[in-house]
C-alpha cells in the first residue's frame, strides 16, 4: 500500500530528499515572487522600471512594518487585529502634536521629532493593554485585541475632533514631512545621473517626470526595522524564547522562561512597528489619518501566513513575512497596470493565503514522512 | 535534603494533594507511588515550583523555596522530567536541553547570540552518555519518536548536573534496553550522592532501583516504606488501600 502513495515513492527519489523539501516548501513564497515580477514585467507596460519599483517597496512599507511586529505575536499563537487602528492612532497623535508645536513657534525640526516620538509612544499603549489582557488576565488574544481594535479605533477618531483627518499642518511643515516621506536617499535622473539627498533645484517638469527614486527613505526605514526585528528573532534569547512559547506555553513556564512578561513586550513590538507605520504615513501624506492603517491589517496578517509563519504558533520568520508584504504590493501595482478591476486584487490575494497554508501542511506531512519511513 | 511539611493543593473543589509531608536525604531513590489520580505530579509539581501550593512549606537545604518560580528553583539544583515531558516539539534537540538556560556567544564582542552549535554538541554529548542516537540533531522534535523525546527530556535533566532529579514516569515510553539505561542511569546518580524522586507504575523498576517507597493515595501519603520490609505484594495493597492500618508500614 505505501508503495503506492506517491509521497513514498518521491522520497525513495534521490534528489527529494529532506534538504530539498524544505527548500521548495521554504522558499515557494520566493519563487512566486518572483513569479510574479517576471510575469507583471513581461505583460504590463511599464511595470518593469526602477521607477515602478522603487513605487512598489514604497507602497509595501505599511503592510510590511505591521506584518513585522505580527509575525513575533502570531508565532506565539496569538494574533493581533488592533494594529491597525494603532497605524491611525499613531498617525493622529503626530500630526496633532507637530501641528500644534508648530503652531506653537516652536522650531518645525524640533515638532518634528517630538510628533514622532509621540506617534511611537502612544503606539505603545494598546499594545501593553493586548499584552497584560493576554498574558496576566488570560484572555484570548482573538477577543482582546478585537475589544483593543475597537478602543483604539474610537480613541483617533475622538483625536481628529469629528473630522476625516487631522489637517491644518503649515505648508512649511508639510513641505519638511514631504523631504522624508517622499523624499529618497538617491535619485538617478536619466542622461543626467546620481544625486543624493535632493534633487537639483529648478529641474525643467519634463526631467522631473523621468526621476527615480532609488532609495526612498520609507523604504530605507522599513528595511533597518525588519533587520532589526528579523536578528532578534533568529539570532537572539529573546527570539529563542518567542519560539519556545509558540511551541509550547507550558513547557516555556516551566523550562524558567517569564511568559507573561515575554508576551507583553511582544504585544508592545506589535504596537511599536505599527507606530511607525503610522509616523511614516503622515510623512508621506501629511495629514493624520485615523483609517491609516484599516485596509492594511488584514494584509500584513496574510503576508504573515503567505512567508510561511504558522498561524498556531511556533513557526515564521520575519524575511517570509517581508516577502509576503511584497507579493501583496506586487499584485496590487501589477494589477493597476493591467487594468484590471482592482476588486481582483482580494480574490487573487485570498488564493494565495490558501496555496500558503496548503504548502505548509504538504511541508509537514512530507516531514513526517521522512521521518517515519 | 529536600523537606515538604503539610504541602496541600488544590483544583476548585478537588484536594489534590493533602497535607502532604515529604522528605528525601542525599543519596537515596525514593519512589512516589500510587494509583492514577493519586496526586504524585501534582506534589512533584509544587515543589518544582510549577504550581503554589495553597498550605504548607517546601525546604531544599535548608532553604524555604515554597514559592519560588520554576527558574529559581532549577537554579537551586533540582531538575524535573514532566509526565508530559515539557518540551518545545517545534525546536531542535539542542535548543531544548537548552530551554530557558540558553548559552549564548557575544557577536563582534557585543551582541548576545545564541550558540546554536555550541547547544547542539553539548546535547549530543548528553545523548551519548544516555547511549541514546538521534539521526539529526537539527530535527524538530515533533518529527521524533516518543522515546527519543523522552530521551531529550531526560538528557536535560541530567545535563545540568542536578542536586536533586525529579523523574515521573521517564520510562514510560521507552522501549526496554533504554528503560534499562534508565534505571542504570538512577543508580549512577545515587552513587554519586544525587538523590532521586521516581515516579513509576512500573513495579519491576521500583523494587529494582528504590530505597525508600511512598505511597500517595486520593492525595494523602498513606505508606512510608523501606527497601528492606518491601514486598510488591505489600506495596500494590498500599496502592489499592486495602491496608487500613498500615501494621507493616513505617509511618514517619
Ligand atoms: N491542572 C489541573 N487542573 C485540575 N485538576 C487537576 C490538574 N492537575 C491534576 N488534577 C487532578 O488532581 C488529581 C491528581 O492528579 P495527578 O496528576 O497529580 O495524579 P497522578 O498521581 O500523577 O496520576 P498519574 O499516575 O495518572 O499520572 C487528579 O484527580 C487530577 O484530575
Ligand atoms: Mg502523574
Amino acid at each position: 500500500m505505501a508503495a503506492n502513495n506517491p509521497l513514498v515513492r518521491a522520497q525513495r527519489l534521490p534528489f527529494i530528499n529532506a534538504r530539498s523539501i524544505e527548500v521548495v516548501t521554504k522558499s515557494w513564497s520566493y519563487l512566486f515572487l518572483l513569479g510574479l515580477v517576471v510575469y507583471f514585467s513581461l505583460v504590463g507596460t511599464g511595470f518593469f522600471s526602477v521607477r515602478n519599483f522603487s513605487s512598489i517597496l514604497t507602497t509595501s512599507t505599511l503592510i510590511m512594518l505591521m506584518s513585522i511586529g505580527q509575525t513575533y505575536v502570531i508565532i506565539t499563537a496569538g494574533i493581533d487585529l488592533s494594529v491597525g487602528w494603532t497605524v491611525g492612532l499613531a498617525s493622529v497623535t503626530t500630526a496633532r502634536v507637530m501641528r500644534d508645536l508648530a503652531a506653537g513657534g516652536n522650531d518645525i525640526a524640533f515638532a518634528m521629532l517630538m510628533g514622532t516620538m509621540a506617534g511611537l509612544l502612544v503606539a505603545l499603549i494598546p499594545g501593553l493593554v493586548n499584552g497584560v489582557l493576554v498574558a496576566r488576565i488570560r484572555v484570548p488574544p482573538f477577543i482582546a485585541t478585537l475589544g483593543m481594535f475597537g478602543i483604539v479605533r474610537g480613541a483617533a477618531f475622538l483625536l481628529t475632533d469629528g473630522q476625516q483627518v487631522v489637517r491644518g499642518l503649515s505648508a512649511e511643515l508639510r513641505e519638511a514631512l514631504r523631504m522624508i516621506g517622499n523624499g529618497s536617499l538617491l535619485y538617478y535622473i536619466p542622461e543626467d545621473g546620481f544625486h543624493w539627498f535632493a534633487l537639483p533645484p529648478d529641474l525643467p517638469p519634463q526631467q522631473l517626470r523621468l526621476v527615480s527614486q532609488l532609495l526612498p527613505y520609507p523604504v530605507i526605514i522599513t528595511a533597518l526595522v525588519a533587520v532589526v526585528f528579523a536578528f532578534i528573532l533568529a539570532r537572539t534569547k529573546f527570539g529563542r524564547h518567542t519560539y519556545v512559547i509558540g511551541g509550547s506555553e507550558e513547557a516555556a513556564r516551566r523550562s524558567g522562561i517569564n511568559v507573561d512578561r515575554h508576551l507583553i513586550i511582544i504585544y508592545i513590538i506589535c504596537g511599536f512597528t505599527a507606530g511607525i507605520a503610522g509616523v511614516l504615513h503622515l510623512f508621506r501624506f501629511t495629514a493624520g489619518a485615523p483609517q491609516a492603517g484599516e485596509a492594511a491589517l488584514l494584509s500584513s496578517v496574510a503576508a504573515v501566513v503567505i512567508g510561511g509563519t504558522n498561524l498556531f504558533g511556533g513557526e515564521g520568520d520575519i524575511m517570509g513575512a517581508v516577502v509576503g508584504s511584497l507579493i501583496i504590493a506586487v499584485l496590487q501595482t501589477g494589477l493597476v497596470i493591467l487594468n484590471i478591476d482592482s476588486i481582483w486584487q482580494f480574490i487573487v490575494v485570498g488564493v494565495v493565503i490558501i496555496i500558503a497554508v496548503l504548502v505548509n501542511q504538504l511541508q509537514a506531512a512530507l516531514e513526517r514522512l521522512q521521518t517515519n519511513v | 535534603m529536600l523537606t515538604a511539611r503539610g504541602v496541600s493543593k488544590h483544583f476548585g473543589g478537588l484536594t489534590a494533594v493533602d497535607e502532604v509531608d515529604f522528605d528525601v536525604y542525599p543519596g537515596e531513590v525514593v519512589a512516589l507511588l500510587g494509583d492514577n489520580g493519586a496526586g504524585k505530579s501534582t506534589l512533584i509539581k509544587c515543589i518544582s515550583g510549577v504550581y503554589r501550593p495553597e498550605q504548607g512549606q517546601v525546604f531544599f537545604n535548608g532553604v524555604d523555596i515554597t514559592h519560588q518560580p520554576p527558574a529559581d528553583v532549577r537554579n537551586r539544583g533540582i531538575e524535573t522530567i514532566y509526565q508530559d515531558l515539557a518540551l518545545a516539539e517545534n525546536l531542535d534537540v539542542g535548543a531544548n536541553v537548552f530551554l530557558g538556560k540558553e548559552k549564548t556567544r557575544r557577536l563582534m564582542g557585543v551582541i548576545p547570540v545564541t550558540d546554536d552549535n555550541y547547544m547542539r554538541q553539548e546535547a549530543s554529548g548528553a545523548l551519548d552518555e544516555l547511549d541514546i542516537h538521534i539521526p539529526s540533531l537539527r530535527q524538530k522534535l515533533v518529527n521524533l519518536s516518543g522515546g527519543q523525546r523522552q530521551a531529550v527530556a531526560i538528557a536535560r535533566a541530567m545535563y545540568w548536573n542536578a542536586q536533586l532529579v525529579i523523574m515521573d514516569e521517564p520510562t514510560a515510553a521507552l522501549g526496554v534496553p533504554e528503560q534499562r539505561k534508565v534505571l542504570a542511569l538512577i543508580r549512577s546518580l545515587r552513587e554519586q550522592d544525587i538523590p532521586v524522586i521516581l515516579i513509576s507504575h512500573t513495579m519491576h523498576d521500583v523494587m529494582a532501583v528504590a530505597d525508600r517507597m511512598v505511597v500517595m493515595r486520593r492525595g494523602r501519603v498513606v505508606a512510608n516504606i523501606q527497601r528492606a520490609e518491601a514486598t510488591e505484594e505489600l506495596i500494590v495493597r498500599h496502592i489499592v488501600g486495602s491496608v487500613e492500618n498500615g501494621e507493616n508500614a513505617v509511618m514517619i
